[in-house]
């Protein structure tokens, strides 16, 4: 852990804003994009239970602080890869809450137009390069990213998210293994939730850190951080950025995070042992942050206008796209080819 | 609002309720579990969405409800909204795929079409096919012969009776090859290709044009005249028929004709109906040339039907007086009219139309003075009737009066027709005309 | 005008198209300093470096997962699956990523890359290095499937792959590396989606594609002389887009369509192509359409039995003689 940050401790410095390396500007910041991504699940989740939302979607309420921590730490142009519960991650590059519950709820306004769905978001104006829905296969893909960044010489970082799960499929493997190799500028970022899917990733894995314990074998550092906290995961995304950025490789970093939903919509999460939601809740990055600003004397009226206006922003965009209509039906067949249509003979 | 029950997962219909956390009067916040849900897949707790008070539970403890139901009804926190007391399932959801988008109260801008995906291919994604647009029939023959596809197709087209072709393909199936070989000669059929549309219409590129696509009859005209140009050894005699005494007659005859009890005319003769009977008397007269081509023989008549052009909106039909010679020339100008108006009403039937040994044609009435036809297979004549004309004539004494005239072109099938008959059939006809009351004998 | 094998025309269509555009890279295993296990790349690795013609691990995921980062953010990369059986390895690129991505995301992303692949069989490679698998390409939306049987037509077609914006995967085959073909000077560019007439007949429309064209004129000749059959032979070439045109309107002349396919027999190519036909053709048919393919088996090593196993000459004109004359 790189810093106290266990509320119950009652001990923690209350250091000089001068001194401090991220600053109150950047702390409001991360702390809207946090408040943003829980808002617009929560909006999302309850969506669901009116049956605006269909199809399936994965949340990652309280695992905020990664998505919120690497998108404030990087820069226009690296680019993001992301999984089928890429929400936060999406929203964490810029991209409109609109766009995003348009795409949840299949309407025209939606990303892709209803084309691609929950698991698909993409925005690529936005650095996001997709959503992917088949574990492990966009670890290669952020590869051949950072290997064109390579060589074109242009200085942009690929983020690869993915979750705990993903470490036990080959791909991530192989990805690892080329990203070393050829010292890409690639930072993998695992999220360790502590389930992949309905099972705990310690039942069915061979080492106690899914990723850190697997990074000496690709020669690489094993970093594990406390993924709750957005400062800790800021300050260890701009260090692998950097050094990306600089030319020394590839960095693999396991987040420890919790998942406060089910893997899925449709999943009650009964796995879970009786008081563990509860301890992480007291763990929520949201709560952790609102006492971090507070220690740092910002002020709760700054902290509640942010509120209010990520309040407005997501319920402006809930009626925009309760109103807005479902796709045009001519999209149906379009952008199956480069030429724009479907058409696979003459 | 209402609280409904959610659909946990695709494959789920409907959800019983196991549990009620709440109750009615409560009050409740979001993320305030509500109720328990079991599915045949999971149970999950409810949580609310919305802050207010639980004004009504409307499915209980153990109560089964469909996905889209209404479950329960928080009031209090937005005044504005009651309540519905219908399943509120479908009313702000967007319709099903393929369906408009429901009336939006905000007026979305629509959004842009999406760009037509390969214009030149003209294929429905639905479908992805182009079926063909004619049925050429089943594949087993009244008699239990199987044919084929294309055997079919040829036959359709070529108007071949597939019952009568004898099958050389497996089994005895009927083949292309069948219907090829009772066909004409595949001369005429290599003849018959000339250069396509394509290389018609990039002649005329740089001319504004429109393209008139074919429709049944052009094909059949098309087809069968060229054919028949192609196949038919034709040859021509024309000479001029002195229609003095004729036209005399047609003034005299239609003058007595007495009012029938309509307050017309009984009757009203055209110079063309003279002009049948005439011809249908020269064929009575000529009988080796009331014939026609067989392949392998002719085929002699002894009774003259008589096909007469009829020009019609977009091309022609002949159809045909039977027995011509027979008929007094009331019943044949009677019966003449009804066919030219049902023919123009295209309501003829194919017995109307098919058959006879000769044609007539007359172009008279349009002021042309002669012309050929083409012989309307499997006719081995037509005469071609050109325009009344007064010209200057020499008489027997040596002076010169004038008389009226209409130049004929007789054409005849070599085959069917020598020379020498045809011009006996022409002499006889310009015989009977120029003496027409023989016609009334 | 030069004598090319098929093997030294994939080289210069790689050479020609790396030499016109700097985006054109090369994945794969083995491609690089080895110059190809079929050496078809060789020289490649030299005159380009090693940024450009990378060695990779044996990990096909990841050879593909990177091709499809890279088309995605600017590069034209041609990766390469050494044979085309280990697709099954890395099938979730071919099936789930590639070729969905531009219709996920509603046009946002686009891949343009070539996969490269040693298809096919004769070489008695057995049941895992011996297969056929263009049906199992063809039948995913978004994706196009190429597979030349000439040296020339492996230039332009791979030029024309290259160069087209959407995700190509080009099946060179095993069993026409050595084979010869007379290929002009210059730029060769082709275009995808057209298939060609490579003998003209009257009675019979043979399609084929990859080793089944040669063996389908060989055929062709055979039934020309012995038994005075007339065949028109297609060569397919691009699997999708399909030149259904060209098929047809062969078929329109001559009456009756065979395939030849390597594949085996289920939901091959040719059963697409005999679909269409069965519809558009209808009243064009003169009998039966016929397919021709490799049984429902896996490929045996040993040479007397793959012989027996996949389409030949002999077997062709058999089938056609007895389907015209039986």
């Amino acid at each position: 852990m790189a810093k106290k940050t266990n509320g119950g401790s009652g001990l923690v410095e209350r250091p000089q804003s001068a001194n401090d390396d991220i600053g109150e500007e950047m702390r409001l910041r991360l702390y809207r994009s946090q408040y943003t991504l829980r808002q617009a699940e929560q909006r999302a989740h309850d969506l669901f239970l009116q049956n605006m939302v269909k199809g399936t979607s994965h949340l990652s309420l309280g695992q905020e602080a990664v998505a919120a921590g690497f998108g404030e730490a990087m820069k226009p142009g690296d680019l993001s890869f992301c999984t089928y519960r890429g929400h936060a991650h999406t929203l964490a590059r810029g991209v409109a809450v609109e766009k995003v519950l348009g795409e949840l709820m299949a309407r025209d306004n939606g990303l892709m137009r209803g084309k691609g769905g929950s698991m698909h978001l993409t925005s690529v104006e936005h650095g996001v390069m997709g959503s992917y829905a088949i574990i492990g296969a966009h670890l290669p893909i952020a590869c051949g990213a950072a290997w064109r960044a390579q060589y074109k010489g242009s200085k942009d970082v690929a983020v690869c998210f993915f979750g705990d799960g993903t470490t036990n499929i080959g791909a991530f493997h192989e990805a690892l293994n080329f990203a070393v190799i050829w010292k890409l500028p690639v930072v993998f970022v695992c999220e360790n939730n502590l389930y992949m899917e309905y099972t705990p990733i310690a039942d069915v894995t061979a080492v106690a850190r899914p990723a850190a314990d697997r990074a000496s074998a690709y020669g690489l550092e094993p970093i594990v951080i406390d993924g709750n906290d957005a400062d800790v995961v800021y300050r260890t995304a701009q260090k692998a950025l950097a050094k990306a950025r600089a030319g020394e490789g590839p960095s693999l970093i396991e987040c420890l995070t919790y998942r406060h939903s089910g893997h899925s919509r449709a999943d009650p999460a009964k796995y879970r042992p009786p008081g563990e939601l509860e301890k992480w809740k007291e763990r929520d990055p949201i709560k952790i942050y609102r006492e971090r600003m507070a220690q740092f004397g910002i002020e709760p009226d700054a902290i509640g206008a942010i509120e209010a206006e990520v309040q407005k922003v997501v319920d402006d965009a809930t009626e925009v796209c309760k109103a807005a209509p479902p796709p045009s039906i001519d999209v149906l067949t379009t952008d199956v080819y480069a030429d724009g249509g479907w058409a696979w003979r003459n | 609002m209402d609280v409904l029950m959610p659909q946990l997962g695709e494959t789920v219909s409907e959800g019983k309720v196991t549990t009620w956390f709440k109750s009615v009067g409560d009050k409740v916040q979001p993320g305030d579990n509500l109720f328990e849900i079991e599915t045949d897949k999971v149970s999950m707790e409810i949580q609310a969405t919305e802050a207010g008070i639980l004004s009504d539970i409307r499915v209980p403890v153990g109560a089964v409800a469909p996905v889209g139901a209404v479950v329960a009804i928080i009031g209090g926190s937005v005044a504005a909204a009651p309540a519905s007391p219908a399943p509120a399932t479908s009313a702000a959801l967007p319709g099903p795929p393929g369906k408009p988008a429901p009336p939006s109260r905000t007026a979305p801008t629509p959004p842009k079409p999406a760009p037509a995906p390969a214009a030149a291919l003209a294929i429905d994604p639905y479908f992805e096919v182009r079926t063909p647009a004619k049925n050429y029939g089943t594949a087993r023959t009244a008699a239990g012969m199987m044919t084929t596809p294309l055997a079919r197709r040829l036959a359709g087209e070529a108007g071949i009776d597939i019952a009568k072709v004898k099958g050389s393909g497996p089994r005895g199936r009927i083949v292309a090859a069948d219907i090829k070989a009772a066909a004409p000669p595949p001369a005429a059929a290599a003849l018959a290709s000339g250069p396509t549309s394509a290389e018609v219409k990039a002649l005329y590129k740089d001319v504004p044009f429109d393209e008139v696509p074919l429709d049944g009859m052009r094909k059949t005209i098309a087809r069968r005249l060229q054919q028949a140009a192609q196949t038919i050894p034709h040859f021509y005699i024309a000479d001029d028929v002195a229609v003095g005494a004729l036209t005399r007659l047609r003034e005299e005859l239609n003058a007595a004709a007495w009012q029938g009890k309509d307050g017309k005319p009984a009757y009203k003769f055209s110079l063309n109906d003279f002009i049948i009977k005439a011809w249908a008397a020269a064929l009575q007269a000529v009988p080796a040339a009331n014939a026609v081509w067989a392949e392998d023989r002719i085929l002699r008549f002894s009774r003259s039907d008589v096909a007469v052009a009829v020009a019609l909106e977009g091309g022609l039909i002949t159809p045909l007086i039977r027995d011509a010679g027979a008929k007094s020339l009331r019943a044949v100008s009677v019966e003449m009219r009804d066919l030219a108006t049902r023919a123009r009403d295209r309501k003829l039937l194919p017995h109307e139309y098919q058959g006879g040994a000769s044609a007539i044609s007359n172009l008279g009435m349009y002021g042309v003075r002669e012309f050929s036809a083409i012989i309307n297979p499997p006719h081995a004549t037509i005469l071609a009737v050109g325009g009344v004309r007064r010209q200057m004539v020499e008489q027997a004494d040596g002076t010169g009066a004038f008389a009226s005239l209409m130049t004929v072109t007789l054409s005849c099938d070599h085959r069917v027709v020598d020379g020498a008959l045809g011009a006996e059939l022409l002499t006889a006809f310009k015989a009977i005309v120029e003496n027409p009351v023989r016609l009334l004998v | 005008m030069a004598e090319l094998t098929y093997r030294d025309a994939v080289i210069r269509g790689l050479a020609q198209e790396m030499t016109r555009d700097p985006d054109v890279v090369m994945i794969g295993e083995d491609i690089g300093k080895a110059g190809g296990v079929f050496k078809a790349t060789v020289g490649l690795f030299d005159q380009f470096g090693p940024l450009r013609v990378r060695d990779t691990p044996i990990s096909e995921q990841a050879i593909l997962g990177a091709a499809m980062g890279a088309a995605m953010t600017g590069l034209k990369p041609i990766a390469e699956i050494m044979f085309s059986d280990f697709f099954a390895v890395c099938f979730d690129y071919i099936a789930n990523e590639f070729p969905k991505s531009r219709y996920m995301t509603n046009g946002q992303v686009k891949v343009p890359l070539v996969v490269r692949t040693g298809n096919g069989g004769s070489a008695r490679f057995g049941a895992q290095h011996s297969q056929s698998v263009e049906n199992w390409c063809m039948m995913i939306p978004g994706l196009k499937v190429v597979a030349p049987s000439s040296p020339v037509d492996v230039i332009g077609l791979l030029a024309a792959s290259v160069r087209d914006p959407d995700p190509v995967i080009f099946l060179e085959h095993k069993g026409l590396y050595p084979t010869k073909g007379e290929v002009p000077d210059g730029e060769i560019v082709d275009t995808l989606g057209t298939a060609k007439i490579v003998r003209a007949g009257t009675d019979a429309t043979i399609v084929a594609l990859a080793l089944m064209v040669p063996r389908a004129l060989e055929a062709a000749e055979k039934l020309q002389t012995e038994d005075g059959i007339n065949c028109e032979v297609i060569d397919v070439r691009s699997l999708v887009p399909l030149d259904t045109q060209t098929i047809l309107g062969s078929v329109a002349r001559t009456g009756r369509l065979f395939t030849v396919e390597e594949n085996p027999r289920l939901c091959g190519w040719g059963a697409e192509i005999v679909s269409i036909a069965a519809d558009e053709s209808f009243y064009d048919l003169d009998g039966p359409p016929v397919r021709i393919t490799t049984p429902h088996i896996p490929l045996p090593a040993s040479d007397v039995l793959e012989d027996l196993a996949i389409p030949n000459a002999a077997r062709i004109a058999d089938r056609v003689k007895r389907a015209l004359q039986g």
